[in-house]
């Protein structure tokens, strides 16, 4: 089991390797020259000689491959340059920020797997009874509306008319709430969906017809059985959407200005802050690609045929 | 039987009442300057945030520009969008599934990692960056959906390909000597239309909700241009005292996502076909 683990850990840096060269291609191919666009961001006349200054400065005149090589190095040391706009270190900048986005985003994975866990179940073992439709109506209007306006509706009806929560900003639980309620929406919807998809499966399995033959309770059956083998897909969705839950992030600290890493980057992207830009990509890859390794891991532990087969490629 | 016959009663339903809403939406997208009752970019400072009334019959916006109006451009803006980004999708998708699914070998190795590369981020998170480095803007916005989209047409292609290659019916045809186009066209293309169909009405509804998403965060479609995203990004200042200023957009992207996802979802269970329609993505 160690070996499967270490092995599916080392596949990750080839693909970071392909991800840094993704950014590095993606600034290279830009219309915009980084030194000029470091000028401007600064708000410096540009000239001939400010130019070929910075460029130097940046290692731009150098082959691509000493520049690609030399940001794998220092992107590995944790250091994305420095901000075209503040001039401090982007990483010192995208740290203090981040807290806050990890606080909304965690609370917002709480929320989704609280809410859908119970109900994509219930709905599966409950097929076409009430908390199915619901279900089912959830998880569809859930993934049909746009998280932006749905903010705006909660702000709405909960700041505006009830008055129970903050409007916007960061500080106290209530302050979470409905950021986190917002963010939460569509992780519910897909939870839920794949959850109640899974149990209808696994209810049609004959290892159920051959536990109720057996005469095991059906309360056992159920949650011993079913949910443990349904849940699977559910967890491989959940890391796939941690990436995304990061991306999702964005939109809704925008809404409501909350003050985390993806206010920071819509900033960066009007100011053509490159280095900030380059960073949030990167990190959010990262954290994609690490949360894909920790759900595979734990899918391992629940589910020992993808280890079994994992020796067996050894 | 009787429950089969419920099913296709039902679908038979959501069909019609996707199709007639679908079907008002595109008499909108095409005649809206006919029947836009005003200029969707006319700035009238002196009846701003008005009400609704029979001269703006649903009030109007910050700068007294007439909301149904920019609602009904705002349907050209999305809509045309989303085609010209399914259009473009599917035919670079197309080309290179076929070509993958067709040539194998080294060719569809290298199509295919480049497709896995794509694939491996969270979609959002390419169309962010990719606009972000290139600046915020419309025709920006839409070369990053494209290039995030065309990967998920090439991939079912291919599949569907490269089990077509192994029918009789394709040996049989080479055998007798048909060209590898005429073989495309006739006999691979025609089996690939209905699974893309499906798959199509499921991305337009995605495209929508991207495209007004990056536009309410300012980096897609740039005033004055009336858009729905841009819309609700304009009204969200007056929630309290306008609140209907940013419902209405609001309503109109979700019932477009609605109608495309329902059709998507009704349309693959009638055929039966169980195409990958990414589960595992936020929609």
């Amino acid at each position: 089991m160690g070996t499967y683990i270490i092995k599916r850990m080392m596949t990750i840096i080839p693909i970071f390797l392909i991800a840094i060269l993704i950014t590095f291609g993606m600034i290279h191919l830009s219309p915009v020259d980084p030194a000029e666009a470091y000028l401007a961001a600064a708000n410096i006349q540009p000239t001939a000689e400010m130019l070929a200054q910075k460029r130097q400065e940046f290692g731009l005149d150098q082959p691509l491959l000493v520049q690609y090589v030399n940001a794998v190095i220092q992107i590995s040391k944790f250091d994305f340059g420095v901000s075209y706009v503040t001039n401090k270190p982007v990483w010192e900048e995208v740290s203090s920020r981040l807290p806050a986005t990890i606080e909304l985003t965690l609370a917002s994975l709480v929320i989704a797997i609280v809410v859908s866990i119970p109900l994509g179940f219930l709905a599966g073992v409950r097929k076409n009874k009430g908390i199915d439709h619901f279900s089912r109506f959830l998880s569809f209007f859930g993934a049909s509306i746009p998280s932006f306006w749905f903010g705006y509706l909660l702000i709405f009806f909960f700041s505006v008319k009830l008055d129970l929560f903050p409007v916007e900003g960061i500080g106290t639980w209530k302050h979470l709430v409905l950021p986190a309620i917002t963010l939460a929406l569509p992780l519910i919807a897909l939870y839920t969906r794949l959850l109640r998809a899974s149990v209808l499966e696994n209810l049609q399995e004959p290892y159920v017809l051959f536990a109720r033959t057996r005469g095991i309770h059906e309360k056992n059956i159920m949650a011993k059985h079913v949910l443990r083998s349904a849940i699977s897909p559910m967890i491989t969705g959940l890391g796939m959407n941690l990436g995304k839950l990061m991306t999702g992030a964005i939109i809704v600290e925008a809404v409501f200005s909350w003050p985390g890493f993806g206010r920071y980057f819509i900033e960066a992207i009007f100011n053509r802050d490159v280095p900030v830009i380059q960073c949030y990509v990167l990190l959010a890859a990262g954290l994609f690609l690490i949360s894909n390794l920790i759900v595979d891991i734990i899918q391992m532990y629940i589910d020992p045929r993808i280890s079994r087969e994992g020796r067996q490629f050894q | 039987m009787i429950e089969r016959l419920g099913v296709m009663v039902r679908s038979q339903k959501v069909m019609v009442f996707c199709s007639v809403i679908l079907g008002l939406l595109l008499l909108i997208t095409i005649f809206a300057p006919w029947i836009a009752p005003h200029d969707p970019t006319l700035v009238n400072v002196t009846a701003k945030l008005q009400g609704s009334s029979l001269a703006y019959p649903l009030g109007t916006d910050h700068l007294g520009r007439c909301t149904l109006s920019r609602m009904l451009y705002g349907a050209r803006t999305s809509l045309g969008s989303a085609t010209l980004i399914f259009m473009s999708s599917l035919s670079i998708g197309l080309i290179i599934g076929l070509i993958a699914g067709y040539k194998g070998g080294w060719v569809d190795q290298v199509l295919m990692r480049f497709a896995d590369g794509v694939m491996a981020f969270p979609d959002l998170l390419l169309v962010l960056g990719l606009v972000g480095i290139w600046g915020a803007g419309l025709k920006q916005v839409l070369i990053a959906l494209i290039f995030v989209q065309w990967v998920y047409y090439a991939r079912v292609i291919r599949g569907v390909v490269l089990s077509l290659k192994e029918q009789s019916y394709i040996t049989a045809a080479k055998i007798s000597g048909s060209s590898q186009w005429k073989i495309m066209m006739k006999h691979i293309i025609p089996n690939v239309l209905p699974p893309l169909a499906i798959m199509g009405t499921l991305e337009i509804g995605w495209a929508i909700m991207h495209l007004s998403s990056m536009s309410f965060l300012g980096l897609g479609v740039q005033p004055p241009i009336p858009e729905w995203g841009a819309m609700i990004h304009e009204g969200k200042s007056y929630i309290r005292t306008n609140p209907l200023l940013m419902v209405y957009p609001g309503l109109m992207i979700m019932l477009v996502v609605v109608t495309f996802n329902l059709l998507g979802e009704t349309l693959s269970e009638r055929f039966g076909l169980n195409i990958d329609n990414k589960e595992g993505r936020i929609k």
